[in-house]
């Protein structure tokens, strides 16, 4: 039954998808592979839309592959299922948070892994930027329009600032790039 | 007495529906995923509404990425407990999920070709630029806000130079095998710094 199926195959990808979306991708190529419910080609497709939609991309794919397998209530299903595990897991963890971080042991740990998310968030993000606009790393080619408008957009991020010495909201950034995306790309 | 109840009713509803849409607000407006969200979490919980400090939203990024599932869920599960308990989590979830549900089944019904179409292509183009920004700027805020001295630039830059190398080469190293050797090391620096503070402990 496909119900049941959608809901084993993404409480499974919900479970060992440690590392984010694109760890998670193999997971979810693997399961939609292997129950036959799309081809390759489909679900290069469906990453790239779960990829520029908004919210999650774990959350966008298994929408998309439960729609496409079982309607709205496929959708629902996939997507409950791709939730849950982490639902239950930080909700067991908060409850018991604010002891286990007292530990000293723990305590050290965090010392170690806060600055290290900090430089891995760091390297990732410059990474993506640089190979947005410029010829580095696989399949990025010079996007001269590109380049121009990163400049203008970490310039309003992290330059600009209004009367009362506010930056501009991530949200705000956000629309920003897609209105001048149109208007730069489009003409 | 019944009035109080009845109030205390009132609020609790209250702030569920605020959670609802908070991060009903938060997905339809988080691209990219991930590390760009906590831009965006951090911008809303912590400096607008003040819902968690900015430590505690560290500890969840900690947590997010060494729990499975995706960084926006583990945090609105977060958050939502924090403010009103499971049904605040299921509330704040539920908001999170909600845009990308709704965003993905119109396009998976209606729209087969929906990336062709241009001024969509052209809207994404930029927002993918903005996302890479954002992403800095969430490493730029914890950067900023790091107590202590040098082991935790050190840690900082040995990751983000490694991450860097990984992503440049595309090596075969994840970011948590690179965590697990931040934790592992720093546990082991204490441990040998605690035995040293005993031994002079005991000569005093």
């Amino acid at each position: 039954m496909i119900y049941l199926e959608l809901i084993l195959a993404f409480l499974q990808v919900g479970c060992f998808s440690f590392g984010g979306a694109y760890a998670a991708i193999p997971l979810i190529r693997d399961v939609v592979l292997s129950y036959g419910w799309l081809n390759d080609e489909t679900l290069t497709y469906m990453i790239a839309v779960s990829e520029s939609t908004p919210g999650p991309i774990m959350v966008n794919l298994a929408t998309y592959v439960g729609s496409s397998q079982a309607g709205i209530l496929g959708a629902a299903l996939a997507t409950t299922a791709v939730v849950f595990p982490s639902f239950v897991i930080i909700l067991l963890v908060s409850a018991a948070l604010n002891r286990v971080v007292k530990n000293p042991y723990v305590q050290a740990v965090l010392r170690g892994l806060k600055p290290c998310i900090a430089g891995i968030i760091l390297a990732t993000g410059l990474f993506m930027t640089i190979k947005n606009c410029l010829p580095v790393g696989e399949g990025s080619q010079l996007d001269l329009r590109g380049l121009v408008l990163t400049v203008i957009l970490a310039v309003v991020m992290f330059v600009v600032k209004t009367k009362d010495k506010k930056r501009i909201s991530p949200i705000g950034l956000i629309i920003l790039a897609a209105v001048l995306g149109m208007i730069v790309y489009g003409c | 007495m019944r009035e109080t109840c009845v109030g205390k009713e009132k609020t609790v509803r209250k702030d569920l529906i605020e959670l609802l849409f908070t991060f009903s607000k938060i997905g339809l407006f988080t691209f990219g995923g991930g590390y760009a969200m906590i831009s965006v979490i951090e911008d809303i919980c912590v400096e607008k509404k003040g819902w968690i400090t900015h430590d505690e939203m560290m500890n969840v990024t900690v947590i997010a990425e060494s729990t499975p599932g995706p960084i926006a869920i583990n945090c609105a599960t977060f958050v939502g407990q924090k403010k009103a308990g499971w049904k605040g989590a299921l509330a704040a979830t539920l908001g999170v999920v909600l845009p990308s549900f709704v965003v993905i089944c119109i396009i998976s019904m209606f729209l087969d070709n929906f990336l062709e179409i241009k001024v969509i292509a052209d809207a994404f183009r930029g927002i993918k630029l903005a996302v890479g920004i954002l992403i800095i700027d969430a490493a730029v805020k914890m950067i900023k806000k790091m107590k202590g001295k040098r082991r935790p630039k050190v840690i900082m830059g040995g990751a983000f130079v490694a991450m860097l190398l990984i992503n440049l080469f595309s090596w075969k190293f994840s970011s948590i095998s690179l965590m697990l050797i931040a934790g592992a090391v720093s546990l082991m620096l204490f441990a040998l710094e605690d035995k040293k503070q005993q031994k002079g402990g005991d000569r005093a």
